[in-house]
């Protein structure tokens, strides 16, 4: 036994409202800045629906994660090391940006410059990869709240493996949110198909990293991750991918998507595992049997065995005691209603879900029947097969046996938590028809309706005797470890710079002169409100000052 | 003026490529990458790139050969000039031709789609230019030289790969050069001056194939305090 903790996530999609709030406070923590225009660490999906990248979950197309090879063996979908070698000068399997979506700006100038005329100015999109006109016709959540899905949505490669039973008709369509950050697999397959080693996995927390410094643009992580999170920066020529925002987590702090989420829907917390059997559980050669396997996988943290393993592995105490309290392994393993997102690829995700009853619950509250009854629900969770064998495909692997149990206990929950709440007895019953005690089903109840702040997360802190290397606490002053210290020479925002590299210094500078509106010439009299970050005033924030007009103010010093 | 061309400005070219890998390495880490356009165009790239850069390959591998190998040692396991020359020209024309059309497609790629253009910098076409002027040099030398022998029959490896290896040996002989045929001799400029302009180019990606790939694990396990950065970590008295 080789105990290792992950820090690991729990979405409860009942809650997600899509309001794509974790997107936005993401991108603007992460990726404000050019050469990520289109990425998004967290994106939002409407579900059914073709997701980000477009048709990302279709394996038979990426070949992303792994697969079980002829011997039986774990193997690289997208192929092997020397497969990966020779098909280097030229991705294969890469998306193109037209797969995300090219992104845009607008051209906002022409609303105020132009002069009077009969007609209304109009800003017109404009791409930012080459400043030219542009028609938008993709976003990264073109498909939202079905939008439009009566033309795509049939592309949903989910979708398409139950299709001979699906028709989009709006009556009897179903909707759920789903918000996706990179996984951090305990077997990721991005970091298997990085030729330079630089995505590593962090052996304290689990966390998944792209080393900046080692990372060469070979881009074989790219598509070697089935979920399409890691991402290539166009400026920089480098990978980046979801941080679980470490330098946060290592002081303690939730994700800034988790922080942010205004339906409180994401759990935070450690689990152990064994990581001499991960690889074992990730080559078990029914699909079906991956969601349990990769349970099985997972140590209780109050067995003193695994207490010992651990204290000999080097995890601190108070990490034990974390991995005790977590949220994440009541849902996983004490409740059993959290399942791991497409467990088939072979990753061993540790972002899990508990897959949504609203699709069940609105079809009975529809029909005019009481949504919160026991039978009612059990009786639809039975009869709706469409959203339930829909949430199988996402969830594990299409084997519908979990799913059901886990909405019948979010059924049952409903129902039995309505007696106490209305003063009735409660119904002993309702909790033992789904296998529960009334303890455990009240104690689920807490932690999935009313669990507080520390609740909800339990993120024991990096050690204190480690702080000086700590990102957030910067006692180094790392910042000069990146060339430092030349705040916003080129930069749009403000916080740590951008390391200027070699070959794109001039490029840059070009960017703030050039004549095109991916880089407008009048830059230095705009700024783009959404890239910034709040700290400081980037030049043309404010006029210039009386009597210092003419004189450029330096960029980024606060006045 | 031979000693000039032919010691003076090598040498300074070789330690720019050496002196300047160092520094860029040394500071410039995050830059280290071969900025693909990948991302911008697909259909192009698909074709263009693996024939220039096998082609290239092809291309190293001949030069290797050609300048490292002295005559005498083929000549010592029985291989003769005519066998040899055969064997160098075909694979040198077939390298050759890969590295020209994946070249001319790249070029073309670069000018005509927009986002690769506006992503390409200055040094970008400085070192395009150096490259494909030795690449289309040395194919002048292959074919002009060597096949329809324009300007009479000259045999390398008596003249310009001696040179090669007297200069690798500090004891450069400028003579052997200086006699050389004038393609050989603007191939071997534009080259060293390729090779000063390497280290503040996408080129350094050549010095990053990952060939450790294939011996090592998959899955790279990193303790936090190790490294952070890339400084490495101060002992703990």
């Amino acid at each position: 036994m080789r105990v290792m903790a992950q820090m690991a996530m729990v979405m409860n999609l009942d809650k997600c409202i899509g309001c794509h709030t974790c997107s936005v406070t993401c991108k603007q923590a992460w990726t404000n800045r050019t050469g990520t225009e289109y990425v998004w660490f967290n994106n939002v999906e409407t579900r059914p629906g073709q997701g980000y990248p477009r048709r990302y979950e279709d394996q038979e197309e990426w070949k992303g994660g792994w697969t079980l090879n002829q011997r039986g063996r774990l193997a690289l979908k997208g192929g092997g090391r020397l497969r990966k070698l020779l098909t280097i000068f030229s991705n294969p399997k890469m998306p193109s940006i037209q797969d995300y979506y090219e992104p845009w700006t607008y051209d906002y100038a022409t609303l105020t410059d132009a002069p009077a005329q009969e007609h209304t100015p109009v800003a017109r999109p404009k791409s930012l990869l080459s400043g030219k006109d542009m028609k938008v016709t993709w976003s990264s959540n073109w498909d939202d709240n079905l939008g439009g899905s009566k033309a795509t949505g049939e592309h949903d490669p989910m979708l398409k493996k139950i299709a001979d039973k699906v028709r989009l008709e709006f009556e009897e369509t179903f909707m759920f949110y789903l918000p996706r950050i990179c996984e951090h697999c305990l077997n990721p397959s991005c970091a298997a198909s990085c030729p330079s080693g630089a995505i590593y996995k962090r052996s304290e927390d689990g966390i998944v990293l792209v080393d900046q410094d080692r990372c060469r643009g070979w881009r074989m992580c790219i598509s070697g991750c089935p979920y399409k999170k890691v991402y290539f920066n166009h400026r920089t020529g480098k990978a980046e991918k979801c941080t679980f925002c470490f330098p946060r987590i290592e002081v303690g702090l939730p994700t800034v998507c988790s922080e942010t989420c205004v339906g409180r829907l994401r759990y935070i917390g450690l689990m152990l595992y064994d990581a001499d059997k991960v690889l074992e559980a990730a080559a078990t050669t029914d699909e079906h049997g991956l969601y349990e396997a990769q349970r099985e996988v997972f140590l209780d943290p109050h067995d003193p065995e695994v207490q010992r393993a651990a204290e000999q592995a080097g995890i601190p105490r108070d990490w034990v005691s974390a991995a005790q309290r977590s949220p994440i392994h009541a849902l996983i393993n004490r409740f059993r209603v959290a399942l791991p997102l497409h467990p088939e690829y072979r990753t061993m995700p540790m972002v899990w879900y508990i897959p949504p009853l609203s699709p069940v619950v609105d079809v009975v509250k529809d029909t005019g029947h009481d949504a919160e009854d026991k039978g009612n629900l059990f009786a639809a969770i039975d009869a709706l097969r469409i959203p339930i064998e829909y949430l199988a495909e996402l969830f594990t692997a299409g084997d519908v046996a979990p799913v059901d149990g886990v909405l019948k206990k979010l059924a049952a929950m409903r129902s039995y938590m309505r007696d106490i709440n209305l003063g009735r007895e409660p119904d002993p019953s309702i909790p033992a028809a789904v296998g529960m005690t009334e303890e455990e089903m009240y104690d689920m109840y807490r932690l999935l309706a009313i669990a507080k702040y520390d609740e909800r997360y339990v993120i024991p802190p990096a050690h204190s005797e480690q702080a000086h290397a700590l990102e957030e606490l910067a006692t180094e002053c790392s910042v000069s470890e990146y060339g430092g210290g030349q705040h916003g020479l080129f930069g749009e925002g403000s916080g740590v710079p951008t390391p200027i590299a070699v070959e794109n210094f001039q490029m840059l500078q070009d960017r703030q002169t050039a004549d095109t509106l991916a880089s407008p010439a009048d830059k230095s009299a705009r700024v783009n409100l959404l890239n910034w970050d709040g700290k400081g005033s980037p030049s043309g924030l404010f006029p210039p000052r009386p009597g210092n007009a003419g004189a450029d103010q330096p960029e980024g010093e606060a006045p | 003026m031979d000693v000039f061309l032919w010691v003076i400005v090598p040498y300074l070219c070789i330690a720019t490529f050496v002196v300047g890998h160092f520094w860029r390495y040394r500071y410039d880490k995050f830059g280290w990458t071969t900025r693909s356009s990948q991302l911008y165009e697909d259909r192009l790239l698909r074709i263009g790139s693996p024939l220039f850069h096998f082609g290239m390959l092809g291309v190293v591998g001949g030069h290797v050969i050609g300048l490292l190998v002295p005559q005498a040692w083929t000549d010592a396991v029985g291989i003769g000039e005519h066998a040899y020359h055969l064997v160098a020209v075909t694979g040198g024309l077939l390298a050759g031709v890969m590295a020209v059309v994946g070249l001319a497609i790249l070029v073309y790629r670069r000018r005509t789609v927009g986002p690769v253009f506006s992503a390409t910098t200055v040094m970008d076409k400085v070192m395009y230019a150096f490259l494909a002027a030795a690449i289309v040099l040395g194919m002048w030398n292959t074919i002009a030289g060597s096949i329809m022998t324009i300007g009479g029959e000259y045999n390398y490896r008596e003249g310009v790969s001696v040179w090669y290896r007297s200069f690798l040996a500090f004891q450069p002989d400028a003579d052997l050069m200086a006699e050389a045929p004038l393609g050989f001799q603007l191939h071997a400029l534009v080259a060293f001056g390729l090779f000063a302009l390497w280290p503040f180019t996408r080129l350094v990606h050549v010095f990053s194939a990952p060939v450790g790939y294939l011996t090592r694990p998959y899955i790279v396990y990193r303790s936090r305090d190790v490294q952070l950065g890339s400084r490495s970590r101060r002992p703990g008295w």
